[in-house]
């Protein structure tokens, strides 16, 4: 059980790739990482989750804190790579309305047993 | 009595081991031929109950532990959660286990929020005792359709 968050900067764009599982025990590391740009004004973050084999409300409850925080600041958050199970998830939770997000294409075979 | 298999592990009640139980259960509803999405299902919300009771159960300076026992029978899984940290009685602890109270509803409210919301929701049946520590008994049937989003592949080992 791992966690990685790779960051890029690509056009005043900040680019989280964030490998692995996100559960109780990784959240913390989640959090820190993006707790670090959070509070820049006007920052637009994309958070790329198409190698996150696991996720449960850990997960959810650090995106959520981290979309209030930049959204307060006036910037803007964009969750992508979602494969068929993610974004169940954030469709169950009614997450998907208030967050934008966007599928992985391809999405039929995501073989993440 | 109905005749299932049983299995059950207790662990620390600490972050770093709920991944350990995940992985137990995941096993589990394999052995049992969950489908691949069941298996997702049963993973998410066995781990929001055993992350309830590592964040809730014990004091910070208190060495608790989690017991996870699954009862594996012919057509449903049941998997109890108990955060007392004593080895409990299978049979024993399920008779005490009753309808939501509104006491422990509120207190799941308050303190798990959306992890009750997906147990519930990932779950057939969730039930929860609320009386020297938490207990959550789940149960998942096999081959329930359930929504239209289940799909049918098969993920038996």
């Amino acid at each position: 059980m791992n966690l990685q968050v790779n960051i890029l900067e690509d056009n005043s764009v900040q680019y989280f790739k964030v490998v692995g599982e996100i559960d109780a025990f990784t959240a913390p590391v989640l959090k820190e990482r993006l707790a670090t740009v959070q509070s820049v004004q006007g920052l637009k973050a994309q958070l790329d989750l198409s190698e996150v084999d696991y996720m449960d409300s850990t997960g959810l409850g650090v995106f959520v804190g981290f979309y209030k925080a930049v959204t307060a600041n006036g910037g803007h958050v964009k969750i992508t790579g979602l494969n068929r199970r993610l974004n169940r998830l954030f469709e169950i939770t009614g997450l998907d309305e208030i967050i934008d997000i966007e599928m992985r294409e391809s999405e039929d075979n995501d073989g993440t047993i | 009595m109905a005749q299932y298999d049983y299995i059950e592990i207790k662990i620390p009640a600490k972050a770093q081991y709920v991944g350990v139980a995940r992985l137990m259960i995941s096993g589990i509803a394999s052995r049992l031929g969950f489908t691949y999405d069941d298996i997702e299902d049963l993973k998410i919300a066995s781990s929001e109950a055993i992350t309830n009771a590592v964040q809730h159960a014990y004091g910070d300076s208190e060495d608790g532990e989690i017991v996870v026992g699954c009862a594996m029978y012919e057509e449903r899984l049941e998997i109890m959660i108990a955060d007392h940290g004593a080895s409990f009685d299978f049979e024993e602890t399920k008779k005490h286990i009753g309808p939501y109270s509104t006491t422990s509803e509120e207190r799941f409210q308050r303190e798990g929020g959306l992890g009750l919301y997906l147990m519930e929701t990932l779950m057939d049946e969730v039930k929860i005792h609320h009386e020297e520590g938490v207990t959550v008994l789940m149960t998942k049937y096999l081959g329930r359709e359930r929504g239209e989003e289940n799909v049918k592949r098969s993920a038996n080992s």
